[in-house]
């Protein structure tokens, strides 16, 4: 039995830390010790100090336990043991040794503190306001013209300020490996900064309870050569494009005149809803449904067939039966590039 | 009722039976007893509710559970956990055991007593009703504003939520404040504040606690009622108000409350080592200061819920701060029960196995703790699944080992019989392996970035296999509970008599027979010691057991069943209920509670 628990101990006191560092050199997407930019990399830093404080004191507290446990349990019928009471010296000590600890985390963790809400200005900064819908996610490039959802485009090497908010309930941007998180909060605006180290596409996601489909409000990053970045701006600063097929135009008909108008909103056209998100070039996005779905014709074609079937709660209670009308409206929508 | 206790064995311990002797008792045996139970029940429900939960994430895109169940699930799971099944929980053991322990015959106002437990039951059957009409909360424990606002959440549900916790928050408040009272004035004769037993010193910080922590979430509740219902905009920021008010108020009830679940079983604990290491607690002082010390410190770190807020550097490092100080007296309390066992002969009875567990269980708990007190790092740990993995090692690995050892062992006086060891031990083991099973691999997959709070999540992100780890270890534990259901149906037809001393214990409540009569001590005892049993020619460990003290002949007066506790907290309760259904019933609600308030006041106490 005793050395069937030593086993079992050492066995775990191997394995916790082995776990831990498996994890941390996973390359799941949203794993957080794989820090792809300035911001998570300094907390990432900050959170190993903390997790070797933590096995330490884990290790050394939790062997001493064990250790009491083993050597101290009643073999025989001994009599009594010696009735001690208690040691003051040896409280004032282990009242100190946590402290010294803590001491040890606090330092770090106070000057991690202020650098984080050291948000960082100048003009060569771009900054992006982020704002949580339910469910979904919405972005705008000040000075540029671009609104757009879900996907967030963003140079690589730049710094980066998103500023957020909410209209509605509270939600949480987060994006594990370049950006952390905070929350949005109707009334408020929310900071976060960061510099991406390397191009790529980093996955997301709300973090605060916001109803029904919380659990699908997803959201990308797409971090792009700075040219390649600008590109994209510039074209999503332009209105969206003409339909020219007359299947696209039939499309674009029963899309600005339809319901969709009211809740969506196209640049360049009479369409200014702005319940849903903004679909000027809705074709040059990766996902549909906040992220739930590859933004593809036969996606679309569901989504429009019934869009609560497939994220049920969600604010898009239009459904568009015909089936020539979908294909019209998705030749439509296609155009918007 | 004056009972001569020279013909106690035939007159009085007769105890009277039949429903409605429960139904108008004031003996906070009889009152502990129905804690205890409903509590039971209630922890049940909240278990099957998490099952359910594990069922829908074992696996990636589930559709066992819609959305909308999901999230009434995990609410209803966690509001339940915390105000149905561990407060109490606790509060079964207070009522029972408290008088006992101070050498007390009953508490400071039997009748306030009896009310309390009726609200409680009320409180948590109005909660449950509104899975039966028009849904469940769906907003998570916390309940964050603006989404319980009537703009996001136009249904009932936020209101059977905010009417449910009130009347609980009045059950609990009614306790503290008859428990403060009780604690300090029917201590017995010779028993010092600093020679009570240590469980009766954390549940007298706990009573204070919940004295202080509730009036701030009834103001939060009554702010969020007036913005449902009279169109008031506390919390809507559109119209001048603020969502982070309500975090505030909440947070500052919501922080102590978590030394409120725990306090408890750290209580329990420092009793029960010593019994079964067979020597005192190690620094008594240390013990009882360092409670004192997390009950003050408890009221100034409810920040720390909120550092994804952006509250900025100063608020974020002064609760840091403030946080990483609370490790400090924990740490005091862990080195001690360390020290209690060091050098002892601890005999690893059932009881005691929860109870070192609970010191290891909880060891982790505290040190995730410490990890989200900094926080940068809390910005990425915060509403992922480390924060489940933390919080259910605290009150799941420290509340309920702490609870289940203290079944194990005080049961046997509130049954008179012995639980079976061997039964207890197979109940143990599945559950702490059920546990960390269930609880450990949440830390990895919420820092491999899975959100709490979702009733579906992605494949392909790395969360599959922990996933399944956690929901097949929630079964483990499930099916660790039917053994102690059986075990403890199984002692109280049929266990092994207790006697009045089974572990050789030191405390007051071991003197009496068990279980104990319903006037608790014949002769009010005179304490001279931490241990009164313990020590002297007749220490109780060396002979197991130990006669209890002879009836004399004196007067003892007892408190008269009385009906109008739970007539005065029905009417509390449709008072509170007429919110939801219609303010004509909140009118007839106050006059039933108006004229069972005089009735109670008129009613002669004994
Ligand atoms: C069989 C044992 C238990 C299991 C398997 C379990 C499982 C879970 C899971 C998976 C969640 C997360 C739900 C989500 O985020 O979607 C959760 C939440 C929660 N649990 Fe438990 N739990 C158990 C026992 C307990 C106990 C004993 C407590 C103690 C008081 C407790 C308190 C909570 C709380 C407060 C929440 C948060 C609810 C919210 O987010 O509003 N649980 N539980
Ligand atoms: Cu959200």
């Amino acid at each position: 039995m005793t050395s069937f628990r030593n086993g079992a101990v050492r066995v775990g006191l191997i394995l916790i830390p082995a776990a831990l560092l498996l994890s941390a050199c996973s390359t799941d997407p949203q794993n957080v010790f794989d820090a792809r930019s300035d911001f998570t990399q300094m907390i990432a830093d900050l959170f190993w100090q903390i997790i070797w404080a933590a096995i330490v004191v884990f290790v050394l507290v939790q062997g001493a336990l064990i250790y009491a446990i083993i050597r101290y349990r009643r073999r025989a019928n001994q009599g009594l043991p010696p009735q001690v009471h208690g040691n003051t010296p040896l409280e004032i000590a282990w009242t100190i040794a946590p402290a010294l600890v803590l001491a040890w985390i606090a330092v770090p963790t106070v000057q991690t503190i202020f650098r984080t809400y050291e948000v960082p200005t100048g003009p060569d900064v771009l900054t992006i306001e982020v704002i949580g819908r339910q469910f979904w996610w919405e972005y705008r490039y000040p000075g540029n013209n671009v609104v757009t959802a879900t996907d967030l485009h963003v140079p690589v090497g730049r710094r980066v300020v998103l500023r957020i908010t909410s209209d509605n309930v509270i939600h949480s941007y987060w994006v594990p490996k370049l950006a952390a998180k905070r929350d949005a909060i109707p009334g408020h605006v929310n900071t976060l900064w960061f510099t991406a180290k390397e191009t790529g596409v980093y996955e997301g996601q709300c973090a605060e309870f916001c109803g029904l489909q919380h659990a699908n409000m997803r959201l990308r990053v797409f971090v792009q050569e700075p040219a390649e970045f600008e590109q994209w701006l510039r074209r999503n600063a332009q209105p969206a494009p003409e339909p020219t097929t007359p299947e696209a135009q039939r499309g674009a008909q029963l899309v600005l005149q339809g319901t969709c108008a009211g809740c969506h909103a196209i640049n360049g056209t009479n369409a200014r809803g702005r319940v849903g998100p903004d679909l000027t070039h809705f074709a040059s996005r990766s996902t549909i449904g906040g992220g739930i779905l590859p933004n593809t014709p036969e996606n679309l074609d569901r989504w429009l067939e019934n869009p609560q079937a497939i994220k049920p709660g969600n604010l898009m209670n239009v459904v568009v039966t015909n089936p020539q009308e979908r294909q019209a409206i998705i030749a439509y929508l296609q155009t918007l590039r | 009722m004056t009972v001569n206790v020279g013909q106690l064995g035939q007159a009085v311990a007769v105890r009277p039976t039949g429903i409605w002797s429960w139904v108008t008792t004031v003996d906070h045996k009889r009152i502990g007893i129905l804690y205890g139970v409903t509590a039971f029940i209630f922890f049940l429900i909240g278990g099957i509710e998490a099952l359910l939960i594990r069922l829908q994430l074992f696996v990636p895109g589930a559709t066992l559970l819609t959305p909308d169940q999901y999230n009434q699930l995990f609410t209803m799971h966690g509001t339940t956990m915390i105000f149905l099944a561990v407060m109490p929980l606790n509060a079964a053991f207070l009522n029972y055991f408290v008088p006992l322990m101070i050498g007390a015959r009953d508490v400071a106002f039997p009748r306030l007593n009896a009310f309390s437990y009726w609200c409680f039951l009320f409180g948590g059957i109005l909660m449950n009703l509104s899975f039966f009409i028009g849904g469940a909360p769906d907003f998570g424990w916390f309940g964050y504003a603006p989404l319980t606002d009537r703009q996001f959440s136009p249904e009932l549900r936020a209101d059977f939520w905010a009417m449910g916790l009130q009347v609980l928050g009045v059950a609990s408040l009614a306790a503290a404040f008859n428990f403060i009272v009780t604690i300090i004035n029917m201590r017995a004769p010779g028993m010092t504040l600093m020679r009570m037993p240590p469980f009766v010193w954390m549940q007298f910080v706990t009573q204070w606690l919940l004295a202080l922590a509730l009036p701030p979430i009834a103001v939060a509740l009554i702010l969020l009622t007036f913005d449902r219902h009279f169109s008031t905009n506390f919390y809507l920021a559109q119209w001048g108000g603020d969502p982070i008010l309500w975090q505030h108020l909440f947070w500052i009830f919501g922080h102590p409350e978590v030394y409120i679940l725990i306090l408890p079983a750290f209580g329990m604990i420092s009793d029960i080592l010593p019994t079964f290491a067979r020597k005192p607690l190690f620094g008594y002082t240390f013990v009882v200061y360092s409670g004192i010390a997390i009950g003050f410190l408890g009221f100034i770190v409810w920040a720390h819920h909120m550092f994804a807020t952006g509250m900025g550097p100063v608020a974020d490092s002064a609760f840091a701060i403030a946080t990483m100080l609370i490790a400090i007296p924990t740490g005091v309390k862990i080195f001690n029960w360390i020290g209690t066992l060091w050098m002892g002969q601890t005999v690893y009875k059932t009881p005691a196995l929860f109870a070192v567990a609970f010191i290891a269980m909880f060891i982790i708990g505290g040190l995730s703790g410490v990890m989200h007190a900094s926080p940068p790092a809390d910005l990425q740990q915060t509403d992922s699944y480390f924060i489940v993995a933390h919080f259910h090692y605290v009150l799941f690995g420290g509340a309920i080992f702490g609870i289940m050892a203290g079944a194990y062992y005080w049961l046997p006086k509130v049954t008179g019989r012995l639980l079976d060891e061997r039964l207890g031990k197979i109940h143990f083991w599945l559950m702490l392996i059920g546990f960390n099973l269930s609880f450990f691999p949440m830390h990895f997959v919420g820092l491999n970035g899975m959100p709490r709070r979702t009733y579906t999540y992605p494949a392909g992100f790395g969360w599959e296999l922990m996933n399944q780890l956690e929901t097949i270890g929630a079964f483990i534990i499930a099916i660790s509970f039917l053994f102690f259901i059986y075990n403890v149906i199984k002692s109280v037809r049929s266990g092994e008599p207790a006697g009045a001393n089974p572990w050789g214990a030191g405390t007051l409540e071991w003197s009496l027979p068990s279980p104990p009569p319903v006037y608790n001590f014949a002769t009010v005892p005179v304490v001279r010691s931490l241990y009164p049993l313990w020590g002297g020619p007749n220490d109780s460990r060396l002979s197991s057991t130990q006669p209890a003290a002879a009836p004399a002949d004196v007067h003892v007066h007892l408190p008269k069943p009385s009906y109008w506790p739970i007539v005065t907290a029905f009417g509390l309760t449709l008072a509170a209920a007429g919110i939801i259904f219609g303010y004509v019933l909140t009118g007839i609600g106050v006059l039933v509670l108006l004229a069972s308030i005089y009735s109670w006041a008129l009613e002669p106490a004994s």
